[in-house]
C-alpha cells in the first residue's frame, strides 16, 4: 500500500530524513519509534504532503501510484489520514460542522453527493459513541479549549468518519490516561481491516500493548536502524536506544 | 509539487472581475455636473417639494459651505471633486406604477440580474421592496398588506409630500445637518430613499429592505433613510446594495436615521456590496455614510451590518441610549481586500441611567487592504449603571494587509461597567494544513475558517441575509490567502 524508497527530505535546505525504506502492506500495523529530533514527525508530515518539506530523493509510491506531484487534500481523497500530533484549533467552527464539510468534500472528491444529513448524523453518533464523546462535545468550536486527551480522540473520531485506508498516528498517546488510551486504541483497532493499515509514530511501547503492531521500527538521525516485531519494543522501552548504533 | 500556489491564488484574483459589474442601459435625467444654490433648488424643485423642504436643504448646503472634509480617518485617498458630480440623476421614464408591467424592461433585467425579480419577490417572499435605482424610487411593493397594519413604507420623497408632519418633526432630529461634512452634503442634496413609520403597537409583519443601487457613471448617490418606531412598535429593516462597475470613483454619502419611541425596537441590517475597485484599487465607491439612532426609554436599536464592498468605507452606525433602560448593539463583519480601506465602528452614547450597550466588531483583511476598527463608548454623568461590552476581533491573511483598532471610551459615571475585548489572529498555513489533510481544499477551508471567525454576527443577520452574506464573505475573499 505504502512504499517509500530511499527517501530524503529536508527543510530549510537541512536534511532530516536520510534514505527512509518502507514498505507497509494492506492490513498490516507499522511502528516506528526513535528518540526526539530523529526525524519521526516529519517522516509523517512528508508522507501527508506538508509543503514545508522539500523531498530531495526518493520515492512515496501509494497503491503503486507516485504521490509526489499530490497536494495534501489530494492524498487524503487518496485515503491517507494523519492524526495531527498538535491539532489545531479553529475558533467557531464546531466539530460536526468541520467533519461534515470533511465528509462531503472528500466524497466531492469521488464525485459522489453530499451524504444526507441524516446518514451523516447517524454516522457521527456511531463513531462518537465508539470514542466515548459526549454529544455536546460535538457542538464546540474545533480543539479550541479541548484538553489534550480531547484532542486526540477528536483526531480518531475523524479518522473513523472518515474511513481512510492508511491512517497515521502522530504521537496519538501522548497527553492521554490509561483510560483515554484505551478508548482510543478500541477505536483504532475497530478500524483495522484486511484492507486497511495503521502507522503507528510513538516515543513509548504504551500504545503498542493495545495496538499490537506487526512491525517495529527504529528511526535514528533520519534512517531506520532497526525493524523488529514487538519484542523490539519491549527491548527499546527497557534498554534505552543507545545500543542500536 | 503542482500545487495550487500562492502565484495561482493571485492570478485567479486578479482575472476574478467583479461579480455584479454590469450596467443598465436606461436613459436618464441627469442634471450638469456641479453644486450651487441654483443646483439645490431644482433638486427640491424636480421633486415638487414644499418651501420648508427647499429652505431646509439650503441651509444645509450654507452650512456645508463653511465645513471641511474630515482628514481623522485611517483612510488614503483623493478627495472628491464636487464640482464634477452631477447631483441628481433620475431614470427618465418615470410614470406613476400601477403595476410591474409598466416598468421599463430594462430594469426589469437589472433586478433579474441581482438575482431580484419582483415578481417573485412579491409572490414568493415576504419581503416588501422600495426599490432604489440612481436616486429615485421606481417600485414600491407591498403597500397594501402595510397599510392594513398603518405601517408606512415608501419614498421620502413621497412622505415630504403625503406624511410632511412626521418628516418634519423627525428629519435631521438624529443627524443633525451640521452633524458633519458628508452629512451636511447629504441634507443639501439627497434625491431619494427611504421612509419608514410603524405605528404605536404595532409589530411589523415582514422584513423591509430597500436595495440600493449606483447605476449611473460619475453620479453619486445621495440617500436618505428615516425610520420611526413608534411607542411599544418593532420593525426589521434590511438594506442591500451591489453596484455596476465603472472606471470613475463613485461618491455615496448617505443619512440613515432611526428613531425608536418608548419601549421599541429597531433592527437594523446591512448587506453591502459595492464596487470595491479592481485588483490595483483603481474604481470603486466612496462611502461615507451617517447612520444614526436614537432611543427612548425602554427601546432598543440593533445595527447588524457585514461590509464587503467599497474602496473606502467610512461608516460608525451608533446609538444614542437617551431613554432609561434603553440598549444598543452593533454587529459588524467588515472585509477588505486588495486596496480596500475601511474605516469602521460605532458610537454608543450613553445618556439614560441602566443604559446597555453591545460592541461586537469582527474585521477580515486581506490583499494590501487596511481595516480600521473605530468605536466610542461615552457614559454621561446622570448615565448611573450603564453597561457596555465591545469585542473587536481581526483576522489577516497574508503580510500586506493591516487591521487597526481605535478604541474610545468617555467615562463620566462611576457606577458604568465598561468592557473591551480585542483578538487578532492569522489564517496560517497549520491551520490550512490542517484542514487539507481532511480533504478540504484551500479555498474551502478559507470559507470555513472566516465563517467561524464571523459566526457570531452572522447569526444576528435575518436568515435569508444571512445566506447572501455567507456567499459574499466567500466571494471576496476567493484567492486571498498568500
Amino acid at each position: 500500500m505504502l512504499e517509500i524508497k530511499n527517501l530524503h527530505a529536508s527543510i530549510n535546505e537541512k536534511e532530516i530524513l536520510k534514505g527512509i525504506n518502507l514498505n507497509i502492506k494492506p492490513g498490516e500495523v507499522h511502528a516506528i519509534m526513535g528518540p526526539n529530533g530523529s526525524g519521526k514527525s516529519t517522516l509523517s508530515s512528508v508522507i501527508a504532503g506538508k509543503e514545508d518539506f522539500e523531498v530531495t530523493e526518493g520515492k512515496i509510491l501509494f497503491e503503486g501510484e507516485d504521490i509526489e506531484e499530490l497536494a495534501p487534500e489530494e492524498r487524503a481523497h487518496k485515503g491517507i489520514f494523519l492524526s495531527f500530533q498538535y491539532p489545531i484549533e479553529i475558533p467557531g467552527v464546531t466539530v460536526t460542522n468541520f467533519i461534515k464539510t470533511a465528509v462531503n468534500q472528500m466524497r466531492k472528491a469521488k464525485g459522489k453527493e453530499n451524504l444526507p444529513a441524516k446518514e451523516l448524523l447517524q454516522m457521527i453518533r456511531e463513531k462518537s459513541a465508539m470514542l466515548d464523546i459526549d454529544q455536546k462535545f460535538l457542538s464546540r468550536s474545533l480543539n479550541e479549549g479541548f484538553s489534550g486527551g480531547e484532542k486526540k480522540r477528536n483526531e480518531i473520531f475523524q479518522m473513523a468518519m472518515l474511513e481512510p485506508k492508511l491512517a497515521i498516528l502522530d504521537e496519538t498517546d501522548s497527553g492521554l490516561d490509561i483510560d483515554a488510551l484505551k478508548i482510543v486504541a478500541n477505536g483504532v483497532n475497530q478500524l483495522k481491516s484486511k484492507d486497511k493499515a495503521v502507522l503507528i509514530i510513538t516515543h513509548y511501547q504504551r500504545l503498542l500493548e493495545y495496538i499490537v503492531p506487526d512491525f517495529v521500527h527504529v528511526l535514528i538521525d533520519g534512517k531506520i536502524a532497526k525493524t523488529g516485531d514487538i519484542n523490539l519494543a519491549f527491548e527499546l522501552e527497557e534498554k534505552g536506544y543507545d545500543w542500536i548504533k | 509539487m503542482s500545487k495550487y500556489t500562492e502565484d495561482d491564488l493571485k492570478k485567479e484574483l486578479e482575472t476574478k472581475k467583479y461579480e455584479f459589474g454590469f450596467y443598465t442601459d436606461i436613459e436618464s435625467d441627469k442634471f450638469p455636473v456641479g453644486l450651487n444654490e441654483g443646483i439645490v433648488r431644482a433638486i427640491s424643485k424636480k421633486k415638487n417639494e414644499p418651501e420648508w423642504m427647499t429652505d431646509w436643504r439650503l441651509d444645509a448646503f450654507r452650512t456645508w459651505q463653511e465645513m471641511e472634509e474630515p482628514e481623522w480617518a485611517n483612510v488614503k485617498y483623493k478627495n472628491p471633486k464636487f464640482q464634477e458630480i452631477s447631483y441628481y440623476s433620475a431614470p427618465k421614464q418615470k410614470p406613476i406604477l400601477n403595476s410591474l408591467d409598466e416598468v421599463d424592461p430594462e430594469l426589469l433585467k437589472t433586478f433579474k440580474k441581482l438575482g431580484i425579480s419582483i415578481e417573485e419577490q412579491k409572490r414568493l417572499s415576504n419581503v416588501a421592496m422600495d426599490i432604489v435605482i440612481d436616486s429615485v424610487s421606481v417600485s414600491t411593493t407591498f403597500q397594501a398588506t402595510l397599510a392594513e397594519k398603518g405601517i408606512i413604507f415608501m419614498p421620502i420623497s413621497e412622505a415630504i409630500e403625503k406624511h410632511p408632519d412626521l418628516v418634519k418633526k423627525y428629519i435631521g432630529s438624529v443627524v443633525p445637518k451640521r452633524d458633519n461634512f458628508y452629512a451636511a452634503l447629504n441634507s443639501a442634496v439627497f434625491s431619494d430613499g427611504s421612509f419608514c413609520y410603524i405605528p404605536k403597537g404595532v409589530t411589523c409583519p415582514m422584513e423591509l429592505s430597500t436595495y440600493f443601487r449606483i447605476n449611473e457613471g460619475g453620479t453619486g448617490q445621495f440617500e436618505r433613510t428615516l425610520v420611526i418606531a413608534d411607542e411599544g412598535s418593532f420593525v426589521s429593516y434590511l438594506e442591500g446594495c451591489t453596484a455596476p462597475q465603472r472606471d470613475e470613483n463613485q461618491l455615496h454619502a448617505a443619512v440613515v436615521e432611526l428613531i425608536a419611541l418608548d419601549d421599541a425596537e429597531i433592527k437594523y441590517s446591512t448587506v453591502q456590496n459595492w464596487f470595491p475597485g479592481d485588483e490595483e484599487g483603481v474604481g470603486g465607491v466612496y462611502n461615507f455614510v451617517t447612520k444614526r439612532g436614537i432611543c427612548h426609554k425602554n427601546s432598543k436599536i440593533s445595527w447588524t451590518q457585514v461590509e464587503t464592498g467599497s474602496a473606502i468605507t467610512w461608516k460608525y452606525p451608533s446609538c444614542i441610549l437617551k431613554g432609561d433602560n434603553s440598549v444598543g448593539e452593533f454587529y459588524s463583519i467588515a472585509v477588505t481586500n486588495n486596496h480596500q480601506q475601511a474605516d469602521t465602528g460605532t458610537k454608543m452614547i450613553h445618556l439614560g441611567k441602566n443604559t446597555k450597550s453591545t460592541i461586537i466588531s469582527k474585521g477580515i483583511s486581506a490583499g494590501f487592504s487596511q481595516n480600521s476598527y473605530r468605536g466610542l463608548v461615552k457614559v454621561s454623568s446622570k448615565a448611573e449603571n450603564a453597561r457596555n461590552f465591545s469585542q473587536c476581533d481581526s483576522l489577516l491573511m497574508g503580510n500586506a494587509c493591516g487591521a487597526h483598532t481605535f478604541p474610545y471610551i468617555e467615562n463620566k459615571n462611576k457606577t458604568a461597567k465598561i468592557e473591551h475585548e480585542a483578538t487578532t489572529s492569522k489564517i496560517g498555513e497549520e491551520q490550512l494544513f490542517y484542514c487539507n489533510q481532511r480533504g478540504i481544499d484551500t479555498e474551502k477551508a478559507i470559507a470555513l475558517i472566516v465563517n467561524g471567525f464571523s459566526k457570531e454576527v452572522l447569526n444576528k443577520l435575518p436568515m435569508e441575509f444571512a445566506v447572501e452574506a455567507q456567499k459574499l464573505l466567500e466571494i471576496s475573499l476567493e484567492g486571498s490567502v498568500g
